[in-house]
């Protein structure tokens, strides 16, 4: 399932705070689990997330094994400009998934 | 029981040493408060921690420690001379003591995180501001982890 | 932590009497949703559509209600257009009687009947993401709707329900009845036993840090009580789930709910 749900304000005023939701499925396994039979689960999370606004890295978080699952994230950002805001997410066993989202600033 | 009260305080008022302080055993995998300073010290080194300016919002008590909400606010204007720089989260009981670190800049507006983190037990749950003057300042918050009844194990 | 069963004998009297009249049934004003004893943060997280995180599952399960699937290629929409017209009240009503295979189906085997017989594709399995999605979308269109299975219809198979769900089961020689009817509201190893009403499936359960259905959640119960769970999609699954809704009764669908 490589579904993001990425909230941000369609329009906003120059100079406005705006939050941004994100919320991305991943199970976020842990590497301390184990099967019934006592085998460890390897661990298999997100490590990064970074947000570029118009190119220019606007948030970044290191994420660690004690992040939920399906890991939910907001955050705020200045209304500068009407472009485009750009989500990555990376993290074990060469996962990575970007998504953008534009917004209108007047 | 792992930690003391006096390893409590210590940590509150931002002691950067651990000198007079033993270090307790540490079992593979599991964090534990000596651990969690080490955690810290790796971040802020030998500078002092302030406290205050920092918020925690987080339940007091949660129904499930797998979703725990986490809310974490600086008091800072946020401009390119004065802002938040990084935030650091961090718990004591957990397997390890990193919970989420975050870059942030003037960009931000707004110095407000939120997620939602795993707890594997009642314990602290920390975090440290780092600003563009180079100073560090620290909010702790202590929650309590019930578990849904009724379990289906390991499933 | 030991349970009262102060009122077995009046429930093993009641046990024999058909519908209507138990003394054990919480009376309607006193329905209450699992939600109302959540915390603020969870209930904050289930009402919010950008914070749930079974919104995920409803945003595939819109994708998937316009696939082509199957030898026939269509798609859901294809007979039932807009979900959002179409489904609203449906997953109020279910389970629900099926006039032509004169059984009754709960909601995930009538999608399943969907897919065989309409659309000649593979029935989906017992919560896969695909058929956890479709479920969750479906119902998500009857959300704030009243709970409502056709009692005539269903007349025996919710009374089937309701003898399993007063049957001592299992190691700890329970029956549901004995928490969720007679201890509700009192506190089970830390929490809070509800009354068991299943009113927002398919639910976001933490425990799980997934989606999962009534069944998954009944599972869990039974191996709870260490009793032997019954089968995904089995006759006395849809029988409880038949009861189930109709103990809840009026009470509003809060598809898809969080839960702890």
């Amino acid at each position: 399932m490589a579904r993001a749900l990425i909230n941000v304000p369609r329009k906003a005023k120059r100079g406005d705070i705006i939050e941004i939701k994100t919320l991305i499925s991943h199970v976020m396994e842990t590497g301390y689990r184990t099967t019934q039979t006592g085998q460890v689960i390897p661990r298999d999370i997100i490590t990064l997330f970074t947000c570029d606004y118009d190119g220019e890295e606007i948030f970044r978080a290191e994420l660690h094994p004690a992040i939920s699952a399906n890991p939910f994230i907001t955050f705020h950002t200045v209304a500068t400009a009407s472009g485009t805001l750009t989500f990555r997410w990376t993290g074990d066993n060469g996962y990575s998934v970007t998504e953008t989202a534009t917004i209108a600033v007047e | 029981m792992r930690g003391t009260n006096a390893t409590r305080r210590d940590l509150l008022a931002g002691a950067g040493a651990l000198a007079g302080v033993a270090l307790l055993a540490v079992r593979p995998g599991e964090a534990t408060p000596a651990s969690m300073r080490e955690a810290i010290r790796k971040v802020v080194g030998g500078a002092d921690i302030g406290k205050g300016r920092v918020t925690i919002e987080i339940p007091a008590l949660v129904e499930n420690g797998n979703v725990v909400p986490l809310t974490v606010s600086v008091d800072s204007p946020m401009t390119a001379q004065e802002h938040v720089k990084a935030i650091h989260v961090f718990n004591e009981k957990n397997p390890q003591p990193n919970v989420i670190g975050i870059k942030l800049g003037p960009r931000a507006g707004k110095a407000m995180v939120s997620t939602r983190i795993r707890l594997a037990d009642a314990q602290n749950v920390v975090a440290i501001a780092e600003l563009s003057d180079g100073s560090f300042w620290s909010a702790s918050a202590y929650v309590l982890v019930t578990l849904a009844a009724c379990l289906e194990g390991n499933l | 932590m030991m349970i009262p069963i102060r009122a077995l004998a009046i429930l093993a009297a009641l046990c024999a009497a058909g519908i209507g009249a138990l003394a054990a049934e919480i009376p309607a004003g006193e329905r209450r949703s699992a939600y109302d004893s959540m915390s603020r943060e969870t209930r904050a997280m289930q009402d919010d559509d950008t914070a749930n995180p079974a919104t995920l599952w409803v945003l595939d399960g819109e994708t998937l209600w316009t696939a082509k699937a199957g030898d026939a290629r269509k798609s859901c929409a294809d007979c039932h257009g807009d979900a959002a017209q179409s489904m609203k009240g449906v997953a109020a009503r279910y389970p629900a009687f099926d006039a032509a295979r004169g059984t009754v189906v709960d909601l995930e085997q009538r999608i399943n009947l969907c897919r065989s017989e309409r659309q000649k594709a593979k029935p989906l399995a017992f919560e896969s993401h695909d058929l956890l999605a479709l479920t969750a979308y479906v119902g998500r269109q009857s959300r704030g709707l009243p709970i409502a299975p056709d009692e005539t219809a269903l007349a025996a198979t919710i009374e089937a329900g309701r003898r399993i769900f007063h049957r001592r089961q299992g190691q700890l020689n329970l029956a549901c009845t004995q928490c969720h009817d007679d201890n509700w509201d009192r506190q089970l190893a830390g929490s809070v036993i509800g009354q068991g009403h299943p009113t927002g499936y398919p639910i976001y359960r933490m425990e799980w840090q997934s989606l999962g259905s009534l069944q998954r959640r009944l599972r869990n119960c039974m191996v709870g009580m260490r009793a032997e769970p019954y089968a995904f999609g089995s006759p006395e699954f849809v029988a409880l789930e038949a009861f189930l809704m109709w103990r809840a009764r009026g009470m509003k669908l809060e598809t898809p709910a969080v839960r702890p």
